[in-house]
């Protein structure tokens, strides 16, 4: 079986180069890259005037299965996915059970297989149940194919405890992805705490409730010597601190979302529960300065904390209604819009935030272009102006303080392992 | 002239005239209170349904006296504290009551941005009788009405707002209501219980009591809830009542003729002392008269009102 993408702008994050090439996948593998490729018997995709880009990775996905299925299942989420241009995920342990140990990885490992239409990397738990009391297995869960250990939502409130799991992870040569947050200081809040939660008679969370954890974290890094990811940084004081400490040689990575980076909390006004999300949505100060982050490599990777939840579940009072937003879907289009048509981004830097950055988080050998890799690709129109729909998205969440804006770049294509499961939108 | 929007959620995106319609529609509706006979036949045929997710007996009845002046039908919903809970029972008890014909809902509900969900999902006009922290702003035109009443302008009055602005919707109201009426507010109270921001709604944070209280016009002290003491947002009560507690000697401070009021319910003793409650400048009481004839006008413009004579006779 033979692919050949032609005329398309190659990105290529490895050689850190834009030019125009072809792409030859033979039996889901990239087998040559070069200018006027010819192959017969190859069915030849025109990618004239479109990006072609290693395969995008998403690092931080919540997939729901097992457990939560009314919000989102393996099927459904890989699907939103590939719709998105996304030819692997990385899925959050908050399951029920929750994936803190080798069999609930290998479930998960199993049902990717079967049922998925990108990858899936499974992120175990850090601790049992993610209660934060002792230490799940996570060597076991390293031979199952855990890929990172994390608590996500549900932060190590023990330092103590986040220090034996850092020494731990680091003997296993696997990334801890902190969720930073205090839960004494955020307790009970349900936005940003500032004018707009004064005025909206919300509970705030200020961002000292990140910031302390982000700090305790990167010296408890620095001291295990453990590579520590910085989830959804949100804050500038995340950011300087993170800077700061990649400045002294402390092994820390941080990513940011399409909304900490598109959204503030003035969109909270009106009380659409679709704006919940946690950490939550910060002043334009803070966007600025996740911004910077972003430009001057700071935040080494864009990832969307894809967090579906049922219709009924948003439906409710804001403070009833669970945190998290829907992202796979509309990820590309806000990169774009927001951070490369506005110069914040080259479209280079944004792909390595979206590919190799990610990969090289997790330790995978992914996110490359490489001759003999997985043909894991995705293609990208960047003149596509559309209209975000949850109505049209792959995936089970509706729930997208997106609805209604107007972006341009949309994916156009996306091929996992030489085979094309996303074209034009439709995902097959 | 009528209100513009369907409902009154708060007194933020209210404009100055139509805060002013309100209170002027307001006057000839207390008179109608002190009439021996108590009614009119204003909103006969009219149905008004008061839902209340937390319990209040003041501002409840306050709202059902105001239809039953208003000879319209009132039915009253506790809805239990249980079914909040669920969440989505606010909605569902919505559209049951839009659908039984209510002409207004009145709601009460310990959550922000109730008001303005049931405000969207039924065709009825919603008045906020208090939504979590958000707004309340039947409490605060209730206030203006009697500020102005006894003062005869709102303009260039200094009012200080004394207590736990954090958790009030009182004083978010009446900082709106107040400041778009050309009076400058002052708040006062633990640092703890002052929200951040609070500055840009235009009230000013004062370094003490003292500085709130000096040459005030007005002193609206509000309600300590004793449950902020458990969540542990100030030390004690007894440390309050001395640092924020109004007595006689910080009442000295304000002008001569400043008026005392509180939303009720007081802790005497706490953040009000019992001589100054029931002291010569308080209109506390006056307060409860006039919530009523603030809602009658509330009731009344919302359901399409806008001809005052028909009141006057």
């Amino acid at each position: 079986m033979k692919l050949l993408i032609k005329g398309g702008t190659v990105i290529d994050p490895v050689a850190g180069e834009i030019t125009e090439k072809d792409i030859l996948v033979v039996d889901g593998k990239i087998s040559k890259i070069g200018a006027n490729l010819s192959a017969s018997g190859a069915e030849v995709l025109d990618a004239g005037g479109k990006l072609v880009a290693p395969g995008l990775i998403d690092i931080h996905v919540h997939l729901r299965e097992p457990g939560f299925e009314a919000k989102e299942t393996v099927f459904s989420g890989t699907r939103a996915a590939a719709r998105g241009g996304f030819t692997a995920v990385a899925c959050m342990p908050n399951t029920n059970p929750v994936a803190d140990n080798a069999a609930i990885i290998s479930y998960i490992k199993n049902t990717a297989r079967v049922k998925g239409a990108v990858n899936v990397y499974p992120i175990g738990a850090i601790t049992r149940g993610s209660k934060g009391e002792e230490l799940a297995e996570m060597g076991d869960m390293k031979e199952a194919g855990a890929v990172a250990f994390s608590d996500d939502g549900m932060p190590v409130m023990n330092a103590g405890l986040m220090r034996r799991a850092m020494q731990y992870a680091r003997m296993l040569g696997l990334t801890i992805i902190s969720h930073s947050e205090d839960k004494n200081v955020s307790a009970g809040g349900a936005m940003h705490e500032g004018y707009m939660s004064t005025v909206l008679g919300l509970k705030g969370i200020p961002a000292s409730a990140e910031e302390v954890m982000v700090a305790r974290d990167i010296l408890l890094a620095e001291e295990t010597g453990c590579q520590v990811h910085i989830a959804h940084v949100s804050t500038a004081g995340s950011v300087r601190l993170v800077r700061e400490a990649k400045a002294r040689g402390v092994k820390v990575t941080a990513e940011a979302t399409p909304h900490h980076f598109s959204l503030t909390d003035e969109a909270v006004a009106g009380y659409d529960t679709a704006t919940k999300v946690n950490p939550p949505l910060r002043t334009a100060a803070d966007v600025a300065a996740v911004k910077e982050g972003l430009a001057d490599g700071t935040i080494d990777v864009i990832a969307t904390d894809h967090a579906p939840h049922t219709i009924e579940e948003k439906d409710v009072e804001y403070e009833q209604a669970p945190f998290g937003m829907v992202g796979l879907e509309t990820a590309v289009g806000l990169v774009w819009t927001e951070l490369v048509a506005t110069g914040v981004l080259t479209p280079l830097q944004a792909i390595t935030k979206l590919t190799l950055n990610p990969a090289s988080v997790l330790g995978i050998s992914k996110g490359t272009l490489g001759s003999g890799t997985d043909a894991d690709i995705t293609i990208i129109d960047p003149a596509l102006s559309w209209t975000v729909d949850p109505e049209q998205f792959a995936g089970k969440g509706r729930n997208s303080p997106f609805t209604g804006r107007l972006l341009k770049g949309m994916p156009y294509m996306t091929i996992v392992g030489g085979r094309i499961v996303m074209r034009e939108g439709i995902v097959e | 002239m009528g209100l513009s929007g369907k409902d009154l959620i708060g007194l933020q995106l209210i404009p100055a005239e139509e805060i002013k319609l309100i209170l002027d529609t307001a006057k000839p509706m207390k008179e109608i209170i002190r009439r021996q006979i108590k009614k009119v036949p204003t909103l006969r045929g009219r149905t008004v349904v008061t839902v209340f997710y937390e319990a209040s007996t003041r501002t409840r009845v306050s709202f059902e006296l105001a239809a039953k002046y208003l000879s319209a039908d009132t039915v009253s919903i506790a809805a239990g504290t249980s079914s909040v809970s669920k969440g989505e029972g606010l909605k569902d008890t919505a559209r049951t009551i839009a659908a039984m014909g209510a002409d207004v809902v009145v709601l009460r509900h310990p959550m922000a941005g109730a008001a303005e969900l049931l405000a969207h999902t039924i065709e009825a006009p919603v008045i906020n009788a208090g939504d979590g922290a958000h707004e309340h702003p039947s409490q605060a035109l209730l206030d203006l009405f009697t500020v102005r009443e006894k003062k005869g302008r709102l303009d260039g009055l200094k009012i200080a707002i004394i207590g736990d602005i954090l958790y009030s919707r009182v004083a978010r109201s009446d900082i709106w209501g107040f400041t778009k009426m050309g009076a400058e507010v002052r708040l006062a109270g633990p640092a703890t219980l002052l929200p951040p921001g609070v500055e840009k709604m235009g009230a000013r944070v004062c370094a003490g009591i003292e500085e709130a209280v000096a040459g005030a016009d007005v002193i609206n002290i509000l309600r300590i809830q004793m449950e902020r003491q458990q969540q542990g947002l100030f030390p004690g009560l007894r440390e309050y009542s001395q640092l924020f507690g109004i007595n006689r000697e910080r009442l000295k401070l304000a002008a001569p003729d400043a008026l005392v009021m509180h939303p009720g319910p007081m802790n005497r003793g706490v953040e009000i002392a019992p001589e100054v409650a029931d002291g010569v400048q308080s209109v506390i009481n006056e307060q409860v008269t006039n919530g009523v004839a603030v809602r009658m006008a509330l009731l009344y413009l919302l359901t399409g009102g806008g001809n005052q004579h028909e009141i006057a006779h």
